[in-house]
């Protein structure tokens, strides 16, 4: 039981900061993937005098992935009953030439602004419909979302790392009587710090293991896939391998130098 | 005889610069049997934490098994610490560990095999007559149980030197003079010097000893 709570005390602070610094990464993943769903259904439309090469579109600003002009028949269409062939034929070369411009990714407010900037320096290009008013709320609704759980993550992070502290006094308090009485019989510095790096090694793969299986339990969940599925994302927002790594790097890094820090702190006091 | 200490003007003193030993000159010979004497406050334990090297001091010399003290490395004072057996008034166990892996402390540090170490320590733990009691923790023990076992853990990997800070200080009187048959058989036996830290000589010891007593921060010898 006493053993139990040696280990309980830093595996519960690491599992903390290991879930706050996933469910970061997690919703990093979820908002890029759905802003990829969104700059896939987006563009933007320019309207041009005359026409212009796709090329010369796609070097005016970086952001443009691709070139599609529309087809005026759609319009003409409404029109073309009352008119002869060669009137229509006339009033396509007469009308000015539609571009839909698709994006590389989900531009930020300021990106399209420059885009539209950049496409107005032609002197073809007469008219930018960007659909800016509903960029902007979905645009600003990721962001207010992705500032929330960043927030919440900091929060958490900063409580357990002030925790943690309080922790070391007593962890230090600890070790620091058995560290005492092997440095008294000539233990050289490896071995009177083993145990306490044998323990933190120990406490990081607990609390790895225990972030790992949560993540991985919630990830199959049948509610959060539906969820997921709901606003389109399909793509896999834990990955167990690379995930399991990152936890046990950050874990072990955060033990080594709490270890570490008790180990430099130790005074011989006889 | 060898000289197994050796101090020459030997200045002791605490961070707030307050002489507490002030250039005393002794030596003590290999195999010898010393109490170092005084009142509270005089230095006694003092000059005992400079023997192992609990405390550092900036002037004069002191040689311990060959060791100077002085100035000494991290990697030095732990090969001469491998030498040496050392006995608190508060026994100095670690509490998270059995009594058998306490005893055993000094001979894994010194490089002995496990097998032989648990051998050593069934031995020792006879000889201290506590092997009723292996396994257990030091806090399921009395404090007479407890000093038996850090005597056992200080006479574990045979040292040259014992060092016993008031060993009896807080002991009734039947394990005080285990104690006492203890540290008297390593000096008999083995010729370990022993150098005791105490208020109170016992009367009935059956070893030739020296006594040093110690007062205004001087060192006398006394017999």
């Amino acid at each position: 039981m006493k053993s139990v709570r040696n280990h309980l005390s830093l595996v519960i602070a690491l599992v903390s900061i290991l879930f706050s610094l996933q469910l970061y990464f997690v919703v990093e993943r979820s908002i890029d993937a759905y802003k990829k769903n969104l700059s896939n259904n987006y563009s933007v439309i320019a309207v041009s005098k005359e026409s212009l090469a796709t090329e010369d579109i796609k070097a005016m600003n970086k952001l443009i992935a691709n070139v599609a002009e529309l087809s005026p028949d759609n319009v003409i269409k409404r029109l073309n009953s009352d008119m002869k062939n060669t009137n229509i034929e006339l009033l396509k070369l007469s009308l000015p030439k539609f571009y839909k411009l698709s994006l590389a990714y989900y531009p930020t407010p300021k990106e399209i602004k420059e885009l539209r900037e950049d496409l107005l320096k032609s002197k073809s290009i007469t008219k930018i419909e960007d659909f800016s008013h509903s960029h902007d709320t979905v645009y600003k609704l990721l962001l207010l979302f992705k500032n929330v759980v960043s927030l919440f993550a900091l929060v958490v992070l900063v409580v357990t790392v002030l925790l943690i502290f309080k922790e070391l006094r007593i962890w230090q308090y600890k070790h620091n009587e058995r560290m005492t009485i092997m440095a008294l019989f000539g233990a050289p510095l490896w071995l009177r710090s083993a145990v306490l790096f044998r323990l933190a090694i120990v406490d990081a793969l607990i609390a790895s293991f225990v972030t790992l299986g949560s993540f991985v339990y919630l990830s199959s969940s049948p509610w959060i896939l539906e969820q997921f599925n709901n606003i389109g994302i399909n793509v896999i927002v834990f990955d167990i391998l690379n995930d399991f790594l990152m936890i046990l790097g950050v874990s072990v890094s955060i033990s080594i130098l709490l270890a570490s820090l008790i180990v430099i702190g130790h005074k011989e006091e006889v | 005889m060898d000289k197994v200490i050796v101090a020459k003007d030997l200045s002791l003193s605490y961070s707030n610069n307050e002489v507490i030993i002030n250039k005393v000159n002794f030596s003590i010979d290999s195999g010898s049997f010393v109490f170092i004497t005084g009142a509270s406050g005089s230095g006694k334990s003092t000059l005992l934490k400079s023997l192992f090297g609990a405390l550092s001091f900036k002037h004069g010399s002191l040689v311990v098994g060959g060791v100077e003290l002085n100035n000494i490395s991290g990697k030095k004072l732990n090969f001469l610490r491998r030498h040496l057996g050392i006995v608190f008034q508060d026994y100095k166990l670690v509490r998270e560990w059995s009594i058998d892996k306490n005893i055993m402390l000094p001979l894994l540090i010194n490089g002995y095999m496990k097998n032989v170490a648990n051998a050593q320590v069934d031995k020792l733990l006879k000889h201290v007559r506590l092997n009723h009691q292996s396994g257990k923790y030091p806090y399921e023990l009395s404090g007479g149980e407890q000093q038996r076992v850090a005597m056992a853990r200080a006479l574990a990997h045979n040292p040259i030197i014992i060092l016993a800070d008031e060993p009896t200080g807080n002991l009734d009187e039947y394990s005080s003079q285990l104690i006492w048959n203890l540290l008297e058989g390593a000096n008999n036996q083995l010729k370990t010097t022993v150098i005791v830290v105490t208020h109170n000589i016992p009367k009935n010891l059956n070893v030739t000893y020296r006594h040093l007593h110690i007062e205004y921060g001087s060192v006398h010898e006394i017999c």
